[in-house]
C-alpha cells in the first residue's frame, strides 16, 4: 500500500478507537456519578436542589474528556492535517 | 458536510468575509437587542402583566437565584455578565430548530471568544473585590511550590470551556446531518429534541461554571 493508504487506513481506525476507547472511561464515571447523586437525594430530598446542580456541573467535567476524543476523532476524519499534506504532495 | 459554519460565506469585499457564523451572531444580538426594547419598553407593576414582561422576569429571577447561591454573594456585579452568556448560549442553541441555521455556538472561533470573556472576567472580578496584592497571593496558595500548576489549571479550564460547548453542540448538528441520510424519517427529530436538551444544558453549565470561576476568585479567604 502505498502512503496515501496508510494514512487513510490509519487515520479512520485511529478514529473509531479514540471514540471507542475514550467514551469507555467518561460512561463508568457519569454513571458512577449520578447513581451516587440518585442516592443523596434518596436519603435528602431537601437537598435535591444543590444536588442538582452540583451532579449537573460535574457531569459537564466527565463529560469534557470524552468530548475532548470526539473533537480528535472528527479532527482525523474531516480535516485531517496529514491526508492534507500528503495530498497536497501528490496534486503539487 | 461542514463542520463549522465559518467556511460557510455569504458574502465577500476585498479580505472581509461574512460567513455564516458571524450573520448569525449578529441575528441573534438583534433579536435579543429588538425584543428586550419591545418588552422593556412599556413595563407595569401592576397585577396584570404583559406575556413578555412576565418572561423576562421570571429569566431575570431564576439567574439572580442561581448567581446568588453558587457565589454566596449579592447577585447585582455578576447579573449582566453570566446573564448575556446564559441568555446568548441558549438563544443561539435553541434557535436550531428554525430550519436553514446553523448555531454560532457550532463554530470555535465563538466559543473561544465566549471562554476568553470569562478568561478576563475572572481576573477583574477577583482584582476588583480583594485588591491586586491579595488576589495574586492566590495563586501561591496552599504553597507557593502549586503556582505552576494554578497558572495551568486557569488555561486549561478555559480551553475546556470552549472545546465542551464547540464540541456539544457540532456533534449535535452533526448527529442530525448523519442520520437524515440513513434514516430520514422521525428519527432526526427525536434526536433534534435531544439536542435542544443538551443546549439549554450546555449554556447552563458554561454560565454555571464561569460563576463558579469567578466565586473562587473573590471569595476571602480565610487565614488559619
Amino acid at each position: 500500500m502505498d502512503n496515501l493508504g496508510w494514512i487513510a487506513v490509519i487515520s479512520i481506525a485511529a478514529a473509531g478507537y479514540t471514540i471507542a476507547i475514550g467514551s469507555l472511561g467518561p460512561a463508568l464515571g457519569q454513571g458512577r456519578a449520578v447513581a451516587q447523586a440518585l442516592s443523596s437525594i434518596a436519603q435528602q430530598p431537601d437537598e435535591a436542589n444543590t444536588i442538582t446542580r452540583t451532579l449537573f456541573v460535574g457531569l459537564a467535567m466527565i463529560e469534557s474528556t470524552a468530548i475532548y476524543c470526539f473533537v480528535i476523532s472528527i479532527i482525523l476524519l474531516f480535516v485531517n492535517p496529514f491526508w492534507n499534506y500528503a495530498t497536497a504532495l501528490l496534486g503539487g | 458536510m461542514e463542520i463549522s459554519p465559518d467556511n460557510i460565506i455569504y458574502w465577500t469585499y476585498g479580505p472581509l468575509k461574512l460567513n455564516a457564523t458571524i450573520l448569525f451572531t449578529w441575528l441573534i444580538m438583534a433579536l435579543l437587542v429588538v425584543g428586550s426594547w419591545l418588552v422593556t419598553r412599556r413595563l407595569s407593576s401592576d397585577e396584570t402583566l404583559s406575556r413578555g414582561q412576565n418572561l423576562l422576569e421570571v429569566l431575570v429571577g431564576a439567574l439572580r437565584q442561581q448567581i446568588s447561591e453558587i457565589g454566596q454573594q449579592r447577585p447585582e456585579r455578576y447579573l449582566p455578565f453570566i446573564g448575556t452568556l446564559f441568555i446568548f448560549i441558549a438563544t443561539s442553541n435553541l434557535l436550531a430548530i428554525v430550519p436553514g441555521y446553523n448555531p454560532p455556538t457550532g463554530s470555535l472561533s465563538t466559543t473561544a471568544a465566549l471562554a476568553i470573556c470569562v478568561f478576563v472576567a475572572v481576573p477583574l472580578y477577583g482584582i476588583a473585590q480583594l485588591g491586586l496584592g491579595d488576589y495574586l497571593k492566590q495563586y501561591a496558595r496552599p504553597t507557593p511550590i502549586m503556582l505552576p500548576f494554578n497558572i495551568i489549571g486557569e488555561l486549561s479550564r478555559t480551553l475546556a470551556l470552549a472545546v465542551r460547548l464547540f464540541g456539544n453542540v457540532m456533534s449535535g448538528t452533526m448527529i442530525a446531518g448523519v442520520l437524515l441520510s440513513i434514516v430520514p424519517l422521525f428519527f432526526p427529530i427525536i434526536m433534534q429534541l435531544l439536542g435542544l436538551v443538551t443546549g439549554l444544558i450546555q449554556a447552563y453549565i458554561f454560565a454555571v461554571l464561569a460563576m463558579v470561576y469567578i466565586a473562587s476568585a473573590t471569595q476571602v479567604q480565610r487565614e488559619s
